[in-house]
C-alpha cells in the first residue's frame, strides 16, 4: 500500500474507538440472545409461556443485533478507520460521524425495546417498524455520504480497493432497503407492507440475500482487504483479481435472493435464473478468497505466531467454505433437501461466526492496539479465544448439518407402500441432541467474546506504553 | 487511462457505475413478475373462492406476525410427493396474493402451515396454543396461554383494512363499517384460531390439473 506513515493526530479517531467498543458489547448481545433461544429450542419449557422472552419474538432481536448492531458497528469503526488512513485525511465531519455513532445506537437500542414487545413488519432481517426504518435510512445515508466526502478530500490520486466494497456496500444497502421496507402506516408502531404474495417474497429474498451480500460480505470484504495486507505487512497479491472481484461480486451477488424459492409458487425461471448465477458465483467468491490468502505468500511463518492474522486468514478459509457450500445449497436437487432445515440455519452461521465474526474479532484486535497506541494485554488470551471461537463455530455448523440433512431425508422417508415413515413430531424429537450440541457451541463463542471484551478493556486501561516493533509485529 | 483507472480516480464515477452495474439483477428479477401473466396462476370460477380476510381472520393474522411463527412454520407447500402426503395440494401464488407482508417463511422448526386450516378443530388449536406439549409431547413450540386473555383492540381493525385496501385488497365500505362489530369483546386466541382455520381453504382443486404451467 502507498500509505506512509502521518501523524495519528491528524485523524478522527475517536469515534472509530467508541465504534470498535460498541462492536464487541454487541457481539456478546448478540451472541447471548443468539445462544438463549438456542437452548428454547433444545428445552422449550425455557420459554415459560413468557410472551417478551418467547422465540418467536426473540430472534428477530438476535439476527438484528448480530447483523446490524455487531456487523453495521464494525463497518463503521472500519469504514471511518480504513478511509482516512488510505485517503490521508480526517473525516470530511466529526459531527456528521458522531450523529452516526448515536444514531446507530438508537436504532439498536429501539429493536431492543420493540421486538420483545411484538412490534414487527415480519420480514425476515427487515423486522424493524417504520419509525425505526426511516431513522436507519437517515442514518445509513449520513455515514454513506461522509464516507464520499472523506473520499472526496483525499490527497492520494488512487481510491484503494478496500474503499471501492464499502461504496459498493453502501449503494445497494441503501437502495434494498428503501425498496424493501416501503409500507403503509397503520399506527406509529403498526404498518403493513405495500407489496403482497409473491411479488413481496421476491422483493424480501432480494433484499434477504444482499443483506448478506453487501451488508455482510461486501463491507467485510472492505475489511478484509484493508486488514489483512496490513497485519501481514504485505501488498495485496494481485490487483487484476481485486478488479475482477468487486466488479463481479456487485454485479453477481444481486442475482441470488431467488434461489431462496426455488419449487415455491414464485415462477421457475426466476428461481432458476438465481440459482444459476448462484453456480457463477463460486468463482469471483473464491477469486477474493485466494487473493487475501496469497497476500501471505512468503509470510506464512507468520501465522505461527501472529494469533490476529490467524483470525483474519482462518476467516477467509470459512468465507470460502462458505462460498461453495452456498452455491451447492443453490442446486435445485440439493436445494429441495436443505430447504426448510436446518442446514440453512448451519450455513447462514459458517458464513456469520466464520467469516463476518472473525474478520472483524481480527480487524478489531488490530485497531484496538493502534487507536489506543498500546500493547494488547493478553497475547495468550487473543490465542485462547482464537481456538474457543473456531471450535464453538465448527461444533455448531457440524450439528447443523447432521440435523438438516437428516431433517430433510426423514420429512421426505416413505415405506414399500409409499407411505410416510415418519410423522413430523418424531423428526422435532430427532434434532434434540443436535439442537443441545449447538448451543453448546454458541456458548463457546459467546465465552470467546467476553473474553476479547476483558482483554480489550484491560489493553485499553492498562499500563501506557507505546507499540513497540516487537509488539506490534506480535499482534 | 483505461476505464477502470479512471474510475479509481473519480470516486462520482465510481458510485454511478456501482449503481448501474447492482441494479441489472433486480430488475430483471423483479419488474418482469409485475407484467407476466402467468405469475399468478389464472382460476376457474368455481375453483377461485380466494377472498380477503374477515376482519377477525386478519386480526389473528397481525397476531401471526407479531409473535413470530413465521420463523419456525413455512406457508409454503413444495410439489413433491412427500409434502403432498404431508400437507396436501402445493400452495398457488394465488393463494397468498392478499397477504401483506408474504408469510411463506423460510425454515420448518414445526410444520407447514398453508394448509392447516379445517385440519383440526377448534379446541384442538385452542388447547395447542395453550399448551403445545399437552397434545404433541415431542414438541418445542412455546405455548401462547396469554393470548386468551387478552382483548383485541376493536378501535383500530377499521383502520387496518383502510390501510390494506389503499395497497390493493378489494375491501368494501360494507366491511369497513362492519370491521370493529366483528372483533368486538374477541380474545387475540379466537382471532388466531380464525386466521389459521381458513388458511389453505380457499381453492377448490380439481383433480390431475397442472396449476404450474
Amino acid at each position: 500500500m502507498s500509505e506512509g506513515k502521518p501523524d495519528e493526530q491528524q485523524y478522527s479517531f475517536t469515534v472509530v474507538k467508541w465504534f470498535s467498543i460498541a462492536a464487541v458489547l454487541y457481539l456478546i448481545v448478540g451472541a447471548l440472545v443468539g445462544d438463549f433461544i438456542a437452548w428454547e429450542l433444545a428445552f422449550p419449557a425455557l420459554n415459560f409461556d413468557n410472551p417478551y422472552i418467547s422465540f418467536g419474538r426473540l430472534r428477530p432481536l438476535h439476527t438484528n443485533a448480530v447483523i446490524f448492531a455487531f456487523g453495521g458497528s464494525t463497518l463503521m469503526a472500519t469504514a471511518y478507520y480504513i478511509v482516512q488512513r488510505t485517503c490521508h485525511v480526517r473525516l470530511w465531519s466529526e459531527k456528521l460521524a458522531w450523529f452516526t455513532f448515536w444514531g446507530w445506537n438508537t436504532i439498536v437500542v429501539g429493536a431492543v425495546v420493540t421486538f420483545p414487545l411484538g412490534l414487527t413488519q415480519g420480514k425476515e432481517y427487515a423486522e424493524l417498524i417504520w419509525p425505526l426504518d426511516i431513522l436507519i435510512a437517515v442514518v445509513w445515508l449520513s455515514f454513506t455520504f461522509n464516507f464520499i466526502m472523506t473520499i472526496v478530500n483525499r490527497k492520494v490520486s488512487h481510491i484503494y480497493v478496500a474503499n471501492w466494497f464499502f461504496l459498493g456496500m453502501m449503494v445497494m444497502i441503501t437502495i434494498l432497503h428503501v425498496v424493501n421496507s416501503l409500507a403503509v402506516p397503520v399506527t406509529l408502531t403498526h404498518s403493513y407492507s405495500i407489496y403482497s404474495g409473491v411479488h413481496d417474497a421476491m422483493i424480501q429474498w432480494w433484499w434477504g440475500h444482499n443483506a448478506v451480500g453487501f451488508f455482510l460480505t461486501a463491507g467485510f470484504l472492505g475489511i478484509m482487504y484493508y486488514f489483512i495486507p496490513k497485519q501481514a505487512n504485505r501488498p495485496i497479491f494481485s490487483y487484476r483479481l481485486s478488479v475482477l472481484h468487486f466488479w463481479a461480486l456487485m454485479f453477481g451477488y444481486v442475482w441470488l435472493g431467488a434461489h431462496h424459492l426455488q419449487y415455491t409458487a414464485l415462477p421457475d425461471w426466476t428461481g432458476s435464473l438465481g440459482a444459476a448465477v448462484s453456480m457463477a458465483m463460486i468463482i469471483p467468491s473464491w477469486g477474493g478468497a485466494i487473493n487475501g490468502m496469497m497476500t501471505l505468500s512468503g509470510a506464512w511463518n507468520k501465522l505461527r505466531d501472529d494469533y490476529v492474522l490467524r483470525f483474519l486468514v482462518v476467516s477467509l478459509a470459512f468465507y470460502a467454505m462458505s462460498t461453495f457450500e452456498g452455491p451447492v445449497m443453490s442446486i435445485k436437487t440439493v436445494n429441495a433437501l436443505s430447504h426448510y432445515t436446518d442446514w440453512t440455519i448451519g450455513h447462514v452461521h459458517s458464513g456469520a461466526l466464520g467469516w463476518v465474526a472473525m474478520v472483524s474479532i481480527g480487524a478489531i484486535y488490530h485497531m484496538v492496539t493502534r487507536l489506543w497506541g498500546k500493547d494488547i494485554y493478553s497475547v495468550s488470551m487473543v490465542n485462547t479465544h482464537f481456538w474457543i471461537h473456531t471450535i464453538g463455530t465448527i461444533i455448531y455448523i457440524c450439528a447443523m448439518w447432521v440435523s438438516g440433512i437428516m431433517q430433510g431425508l426423514m420429512w421426505r422417508a416413505t415405506d414399500d407402500y409409499g407411505n410416510l415413515v415418519y410423522t413430523f413430531a418424531e423428526t422435532v424429537s430427532a434434532m434434540h441432541p443436535y439442537y443441545v450440541l449447538r448451543s453448546l457451541g454458541g456458548v463457546l463463542v459467546l465465552l470467546g467474546a467476553v473474553l476479547m471484551l476483558y482483554n480489550i478493556v484491560k489493553t485499553i486501561s492498562g499500563a501506557k506504553q507505546p507499540v513497540t516493533a516487537a509488539a506490534a509485529a506480535r499482534v | 487511462m483505461t476505464f477502470q483507472e479512471k474510475l479509481e480516480k473519480n470516486v462520482w464515477g465510481l458510485i454511478i457505475m456501482v449503481a448501474l452495474v447492482v441494479s441489472v439483477g433486480g430488475i430483471v428479477e423483479i419488474v418482469p413478475l409485475y407484467y407476466l401473466d402467468n405469475t399468478i396462476e389464472k382460476l376457474s370460477q368455481e375453483e377461485d373462492s380466494i377472498r380477503p380476510y374477515t376482519a377477525l381472520e386478519q386480526e389473528g393474522r397481525d397476531i401471526y406476525v407479531r409473535e413470530g411463527c413465521y420463523l419456525c412454520h413455512s406457508q409454503m407447500i413444495r410439489p413433491f410427493r412427500d409434502e403432498k402426503e404431508r400437507y396436501g395440494h402445493y400452495s398457488l401464488a394465488a393463494e397468498s396474493k392478499y397477504d401483506h407482508p408474504f408469510q411463506w417463511g423460510s425454515k420448518r422448526t414445526g410444520p407447514d402451515l398453508a394448509r392447516v386450516g379445517a385440519k383440526y378443530s377448534d379446541k384442538w388449536q385452542i388447547q395447542h396454543l395453550k399448551a403445545p406439549r399437552s397434545l404433541v409431547p415431542e414438541s418445542v413450540m412455546p405455548g401462547y396461554p396469554f393470548l386468551a386473555e387478552s382483548i383485541i383492540d376493536h378501535t383500530l381493525t377499521e383502520r387496518k383494512l383502510r390501510a390494506l385496501a389503499s395497497v390493493g385488497v378489494p375491501y368494501t365500505e360494507a366491511d369497513f363499517a362492519g370491521a370493529a362489530e366483528a372483533v368486538k369483546g374477541k380474545t387475540e386466541m379466537d382471532a388466531m384460531v380464525a386466521y389459521l382455520q381458513v388458511l389453505g381453504t380457499m381453492v377448490k382443486f380439481q383433480e390431475g390439473k397442472d396449476y404450474r404451467e
